[in-house]
């Protein structure tokens, strides 16, 4: 099976086990929380290996930390590298924050101020776990709710990032046009400031409005404002593989599979652009 | 300010909710959506692990008792799944006139441990080949581990589990156990049989079957214990509990 991802898939979600077992999801790839799996053993990794041998697999980590000051933890580069091996991924993922600080860890996926100090600690951080993982990782663009004082945008931050240490980018469109929404910048000047050939996957999916904030929450249908970015993104990187990433309130898998045919639709009318153009 | 100094404040604010540490982060609706992330997260977490638990306590009582423990013990391990890890122990400070509660909640995070514990194969009885028997030892299951309680927390669970009405709480025997152990990939556990946790303990020290069948003859005598060991054996190899004998 080739290693390079490709097409669309899904988040492989415990409702919809079954049919990544029998191979019969209508899927290119899919991808799964690799802390879910960074266990001994038993049936989370059986129903796991079983649905690697139908698919092409992303691995997605949620507790790295790479932007932790106080660097990353032994023990969970030994433990995903461990994961890597044994399910030979086509792609391994975590996100720009942080989620620990001396021995606590926030299980959720805090925000890093765009400065200079803060890109040196992530470079530093991302340059052990390429190491540790032995391979080129991608790094997700957070949603956030709070943006501290800073010398760069979010999007300048991502940039120099993947300069500095020759990371790709997984382009989290519902995540740009939260934040876009939450501190009233442009979605379309961020798109335009991604170095779009870093961009290695694409994730879409929903949110909810909050008494003050869009919230992220993943647990809804990719709305049009989102769809539409997806299309502004498609036109300006090209075919990336992309993925509905739905993580609560998890529907039937048509469902899922009806959301990522507009995904292909999208991306195909833009490929026809390109070529007409 | 540094990026350690800023990340100890986020800390402080996720960890005592108070105003202070908000305003230390600009304070603003941003700041509360991080706060009610956080312990979503880890109640949902525990009501995860914790299962039967909540169906036991009720979701009013479980919400203030994780509500509590996410006070007194700030998470710090990578995987939520083990943030859990000690609520046994503190819902038992919680409940002390209740002991079956603490006991739930031990055979939720049990069996929880037991569905991801290291992969090993269970001996069956027609692959048994032992060439000595006063030297072969017993090796149960890596994943087999024994519980002892007081009450009937297991006759709870297993109604809890199948949505049955359980049995009220109650004092269990003195000396009794659950064996908890994975048969493939599903965790299973029953009462441990009379002798059967004192076997299980001399095998795991290493004792051979020989051995064994000779502590055992001291109490019930030499022709009965060897019927035990044999048929506590008989019962390991059926129920998927041994990995080797030699």
């Amino acid at each position: 099976m080739s290693e390079k991802l490709a097409g669309f898939g899904l988040g492989m979600r415990r409702p919809h086990y079954r049919s990544y077992i029998d191979g019969t999801a209508p899927v290119d790839f899919i991808e799964v929380i690799s802390e879910n799996f960074m266990i001994a053993g038993g049936k989370p990794l059986d129903t796991l290996m079983k649905a690697r041998r139908n698919y092409r697999l992303a691995l997605h980590g949620v507790s790295m930390s790479i932007g932790s000051a106080d660097g990353l933890r032994s023990d969970y580069l030994t433990e995903l590298r461990r994961l890597v091996d044994m399910m030979e991924p086509a792609v391994v993922s975590d996100h720009l924050c942080w989620t620990r600080i001396d021995g606590f860890n926030s299980h959720d996926l805090l925000p890093v101020p765009y400065t200079e100090e803060a890109l040196a600690v992530v470079c530093r951080n991302i340059d052990r776990a390429q190491e540790a993982v032995g391979r080129r990782m991608l790094f997700e663009n957070p949603s956030s709710y709070i943006a501290f004082p800073g010398g760069m945008t979010e999007w300048e931050f991502l940039a120099e990032m993947t300069r500095r240490t020759g990371c790709g980018l997984l382009l989290d469109v519902n995540n740009i046009y939260v934040s876009a929404q939450n501190h009233g910048f442009a979605a379309e000047d961020y798109l335009a400031g991604i170095p779009m050939d870093a961009v290695g996957q694409i994730h879409l999916a929903g949110h909810v409005q909050g008494e003050h904030l869009l919230i992220d929450t993943h647990d809804q249908p990719v709305p049009d404002e989102v769809w539409a970015l997806y299309r502004a993104a498609m036109e300006l990187a090209g075919p990336v593989p992309t993925m509905i990433e739905r993580d609560d309130n998890i529907p039937e898998l048509d469902e899922l599979c009806a959301e990522l045919d507009v995904a292909r639709s999208i991306s195909a009318d833009s490929a026809a652009e390109r070529i007409a153009a | 300010m540094s990026l350690l100094a800023l990340q100890r404040d986020f800390r402080d604010w996720l960890v005592t909710g108070e105003d202070s540490a908000a305003a230390a982060l600009g304070g603003g609706p941003g700041t509360a959506v991080y706060q009610n992330n956080y312990r979503t997260a880890l109640v949902s977490s525990l009501a995860e692990t914790f299962q039967r638990l909540v169906l036991w306590l009720g979701e009013e009582d479980f919400e203030m008792a994780a509500a509590r423990y996410i006070d007194a013990r700030p998470p710090s391990s990578w995987t939520l799944d083990a943030y859990g890890e000690d609520f046994t122990d503190f819902v038992a400070t919680l409940w002390p006139d209740d002991a079956e509660v603490a006991e739930i909640a031990l055979i939720d995070w049990t069996v929880g441990q037991v569905f991801v514990g290291m992969d090993s194969y269970a001996l069956c009885a027609e692959g048994l080949s032992v060439a000595d028997w006063e030297t072969a030892v017993i090796h149960p299951v890596p994943s087999l581990l024994v519980l002892p309680i007081r009450t009937n927390a297991d006759e709870i669970w297993q109604a809890l589990a199948t949505e049955e009405t359980p049995p009220p709480a109650e004092m269990a025997p003195r000396g009794t156990a659950l064996l908890v152990w994975r048969q493939d990939l599903e965790p299973v556990f029953r009462r441990a049989e009379a002798h059967e946790r004192d076997v299980l303990a001399w095998s795991a020290a290493g004792e051979g079957f020989a051995a064994v069948c000779a502590r055992l003859a001291d109490t019930l005598g030499e022709e009965a214990a060897v019927t035990t060991a044999g048929t506590l054996l008989g019962r390991w190899l059926a129920e998927g509990m041994i990995a080797a004998v030699g």
